[in-house]
């Protein structure tokens, strides 16, 4: 099934033109069919398997600053016509007459993926839990538990508007994750390991997942020796990858154009500016083929691009949707995306990455007299108008004479966007990606974040040891 | 909408001889109107459906299960989750805890959780309150410069749970709530704040509750600075002590304990916190938001008193963490949506308030920090450890009276610490939205990390 078959031109055509028949500016439809399926492995326990199908379109019409939105899981044409025509209450002023809308040929996009979820017999999937299972507890006997999750999705899009853009694209998405409790004489620690991609099960190779079960492994059982991290300011190493997360929450959605337009982004205005230390040139780009960010097109049929969002420390754009372009009289940077077809598209990050230095890890650490170093950031969460983040470090170690020693209880870093920028001032050549959920607005869409090893000159460690 | 419950009961009868079905069915309508300087900016009218089915066949070492869903309730949607449900058992382990609830012989309270206002009040009247909202907060304050979104938002959600073991529940709730987020400018520094109200049908918001919750947050944080780093008592408002609630509640779930995911495992009948603490979770209490008729197995929810003067008295059980425990279900599963399984945790918590209002609290601690707002709860709170470190805001406590604010800190301790350490629970209860009812709490010994 390609994705204009999700729905007949013709009934995408009459839509639109209901949707724009009251003096609408402009009007949308996205229809979507998604399928879904998860399995979990919980002490060696294949708990169930669940399979989920969604179906709908949503329709939004823009009268000058209003936006009007309806959904509906019906896609007859009735129910759509409906849903075009509640969407088109916002516009009051009337309009009438007959609107037609016609729309370019239909580009198509479709997945990368090689090996789709659907096509994997349920049986293997069993096989790569307990695989991972038996990895993880050879790792060593402190292992009291181990959960692995699998789960992959197969999304189909269309989406059409009444400026002619007509396109499509079929995302595929696997992801594994492998979850580790070790017990021990200070009480039960956790570690824990994704593999994620936009790509199909060829991305899970039993080395692959051999890994995920070990590298959590390992970091629960470390953690068993962890002691109360210190509180304060100290410098930070974050090594490649996982650090990546931070940049994303500190400054990442501080340059989202919605932000920015309602003058609640402390980076309003500040284009030109040197807002971050030289050693930063921070990117957003949906091309990163494969990765859990990856997108052909974004959700309003926007071409992913690679956009240069702060370049040696000076901040060179904003990143945009749609609505929040055509506001400015530019183009959207493939930045528009949606969790479903239920909600309205925000702008979004894909796969935000700071670019790699020529330091090496070994010489940052070495030239570290005492700080901290972050092996794995955990989830975080920003307030965009003072730029103040809060992060988890979920695996850390004390830093002493320039040496990685004693690991760290877990406990949150601290610190604001603007001020951190400032303060890289070591940036390794070993970048990496990690995969993760932004969540914005209630709405959840997968994210890529990277970077290289690097330091923070100081960040405020919340640890309860002086 | 239509007979949900005998749908669920159609899809049920065509269970076969060796096998038992529990569906769940779903179905919701919502308005959300999104105000910007004066007018409308976004409009949302939307209705959607669901359907859960999960399919159980014993085996010789217990029983397996599998489970679909699909977004909508035609009949070429539900025949494919039932197949696909059906074709998914086979795979599960055997579990001879595994069961679909029973009915248990407790009857459900009755409860008032629809407000007809949904309907009765027009669109017009609606978007006319969002609208309200956002000019009483940007016209509220000459330090507000801008609402960063202001917003009415209400539901109507019915749903159903039948099942071949005899259950059959059926239930409807509404909801409004009109939320607000300001920026407020003092020419050097930008504070945010929220506001927020929230009631079971339009009538139950004040419009004035919310602006002036969100103006007297984000203007009060004007000038804010990182404190020093200390060990001191940290008094949670209303809110941020909800936050702290659901954790705990978290972690009093049987389904945490039986998994050895609980700090408070093998600890029933202990002291675990202060004598001031007495934690119950009870969603037959039509004042809480949360308050339901049935549990998300379809078994009548139920009072439980979980922590009493300091000792845990119980945890919380769904059917499978019951059995796996040896005990019966305490009628609290949750249930995440059409596409989730149940599983057991608090729905409805509240704490015994004590004797003291806000203004009394800090005057009997004299100094501290007061926390109005926490955030990374997700990265900073771990509930097998108990280790907790999460990011403030708030306000510095000095003589009894709030003083400086305070911003880009975190305050330490662990949950089992914190629970021990509680030397204030305040007479000032608050209903909100969430698993749990507020109160100001004080507790010692907090670590605050700042300069």
């Amino acid at each position: 099934m390609t994705t204009e078959t999700l729905l007949e031109q013709s009934i995408v055509e009459g839509v639109l033109a209901t949707a724009m028949a009251r003096g609408g500016e402009f009007a949308e439809i996205f229809v979507e069919d998604r399928s879904t399926s998860s399995a979990t492995l919980d002490q060696r326990r294949v708990e169930e398997l669940t399979s989920g199908r969604e179906r709908g379109a949503g329709i939004r019409v823009v009268v000058g600053d209003t936006t009007g939105f309806a959904h509906t899981a019906d896609l007859s044409p009735a129910s759509l016509q409906r849903a075009a025509e509640a969407a088109a209450s916002v516009a009051r002023s009337g309009g009438g007459g007959t609107v037609t809308v016609a729309l370019e040929r239909h580009r198509g996009h479709s997945t990368i993926a090689q090996e789709l979820p659907s096509s994997v017999d349920k049986k293997r999937k069993i096989e790569m839990l307990l695989h991972a299972d038996e990895v993880a507890r050879s790792v060593g006997d402190a292992i009291s538990q181990v959960q692995v999750a699998l789960g992959d999705s197969s999304r189909r899009f269309l989406v059409a508007n009444s400026e002619g853009t007509f396109a499509g694209d079929h995302q595929v998405r696997t992801r594994f994750n492998v979850s580790c409790i070790a017990a021990g004489d200070t009480g039960m620690q956790t570690g824990y390991r994704p593999v994620a991609g936009t790509r199909g099960f060829e991305m899970l190779s039993p080395e692959r997942i051999a890994d995920a079960a070990t590298g959590a492994a390992r970091q629960a059982i470390t953690k068993l020796q962890s002691r109360p991290a210190p509180s304060g300011d100290l410098p930070v190493v974050l090594a490649g990858g996982s650090g990546g997360i931070l940049f994303h929450e500190a400054c990442g959605h501080g340059l989202e154009a919605d932000a920015i337009l309602k003058q609640a982004s402390i980076y309003a205005g500040k284009v030109g500016e040197q807002v971050a230390s030289e050693l930063v040139t921070l990117v957003d780009d949906g091309t990163v083929m494969g990765e859990w960010g990856y997108l052909a097109i974004d959700d309003e049929g926007r071409p992913a691009s690679r956009n240069v969002l702060i370049e040696n420390g000076i901040l060179t754009d904003y990143m945009w949707d749609f609505l929040r372009a055509r506001k400015e009289g530019r183009t959207s940077s493939g930045n528009g995306r949606r969790q479903t077809y239920a909600h309205l598209p925000l702008v979004r990050m894909t796969n935000t990455y700071l670019l790699e230095g020529s330091s090496t890890p070994e010489e940052i650490i070495a030239s570290t007299p005492y700080g901290v170093y972050v092996a794995q950031l955990g989830g975080g969460q920003v307030n965009t108008t003072t730029g103040d983040f809060v992060f988890g470090m979920t695996e850390a170690y004390l830093i002493e004479n320039g040496e990685i020693t004693t690991p760290l209880r877990e406990c949150n870093l601290i610190g604001n966007g603007p001020d951190v920028l400032k303060r890289v001032d070591a940036v390794a050549n070993d970048f990496s990606m990690t995969p993760g959920t932004c969540g914005k607005d209630g709405q959840q869409v997968p994210v890529g974040t990277g970077q290289a090893t690097m330091r923070l000159t100081g960040v405020t460690i919340g640890g309860t040891a002086a | 909408m239509s007979d949900l419950l005998a749908l669920a009961q159609s899809i049920v009868a065509r269970a076969s001889g060796s096998e038992q079905i529990e569906v769940f069915v779903a179905s919701s309508t919502e308005v959300d109107v999104e105000a910007y300087q004066g007018a409308i900016e976004s409009l949302t009218t939307a209705s959607s459906d669901g359907i859960g089915i999960r399919v159980l066949r014993d085996g010789a070492g217990g029983a397996q299960v599998g489970s679909a869903w699909a977004g909508s309730l035609d009949e070429e949607a539900i025949s494919d989750a039932l197949r696909e449900a059906r074709d998914n058992v086979q795979f599960a382990s055997e579990d001879e805890f595994l069961a679909f609830a029973r009915p248990d012989g407790v009857l459900p309270v009755s409860l008032e959780l629809v407000s007809d206002d949904i309907e009765r009040v027009s669109l017009d009247e609606k978007i006319a309150m969002a609208i309200a909202l956002e000019q009483a907060v940007r016209h509220g304050d000459p330090r507000i410069r801008q609402v960063d979104s202001a917003s009415y938002s209400d539901y109507r959600a019915a749903s159903a749970i039948a099942s071949t073991t005899g259950i059959a529940a059926r239930y409807a709730r509404t909801g409004a709530y009109l939320s607000v987020s300001p920026i407020a400018s003092d020419g050097k520094d930008d504070q945010s704040g929220w506001g927020l109200s929230a009631g079971r049908g339009p009538r139950d918001l004040s419009i004035e509750q919310a602006a002036e919750d969100a103006i007297r947050r984000a203007t009060r944080m004007l000038g804010a600075t990182k404190p020093k780093s200390r060990k001191t008592v940290a008094v949670f408002d209303p809110r941020t002590a909800a936050s702290l609630m659901s954790i705990i509640g978290g972690s009093l779930s049987g389904e945490a304990v039986v998994r050895g995911r609980s700090f408070f495992a093998g600890r029933m009948g202990e002291v675990v916190g202060s004598s001031d603490i007495t934690l119950v979770d009870d969603p037959t209490d039509a004042r809480h938001f949360a308050a339901s008729i049935f549990d998300g197995e379809g078994l009548a929810c139920r009072r439980n008193t979980l922590i009493e003067d300091g000792v845990l008295k119980a945890f919380v059980y769904d059917t499978v963490s019951a059995r796996r425990a040896g005990t019966t279900s305490t009628g609290s599963a949750l249930r995440g949506g059409i596409g989730g399984s149940p599983s057991a945790g608090c729905r409805a918590l509240q704490m015994t308030p004590g004797q003291l209002n806000q203004a009394e609290i800090f005057e009997a601690i004299g100094d501290g920090v007061f926390v109005e707002s926490l955030s990374g709860v997700h990265s900073g709170v771990n509930p097998i450890s108990g280790d907790f470190s999460v990011g403030i805001t708030g306000l510095v406590i000095r003589d009894g009276q709030l003083a400086e604010p305070i911003r880009e800190a975190t305050v330490a301790s662990t949950l089992q610490r914190m629970l021990q350490d509680v030397i204030y629970v305040g007479s000032d209860q608050e209903w909100l939205p969430g698993s749990a009812a507020g109160q100001t709490i004080a507790i010692d010994g907090i670590s605050v990390s700042g300069s």
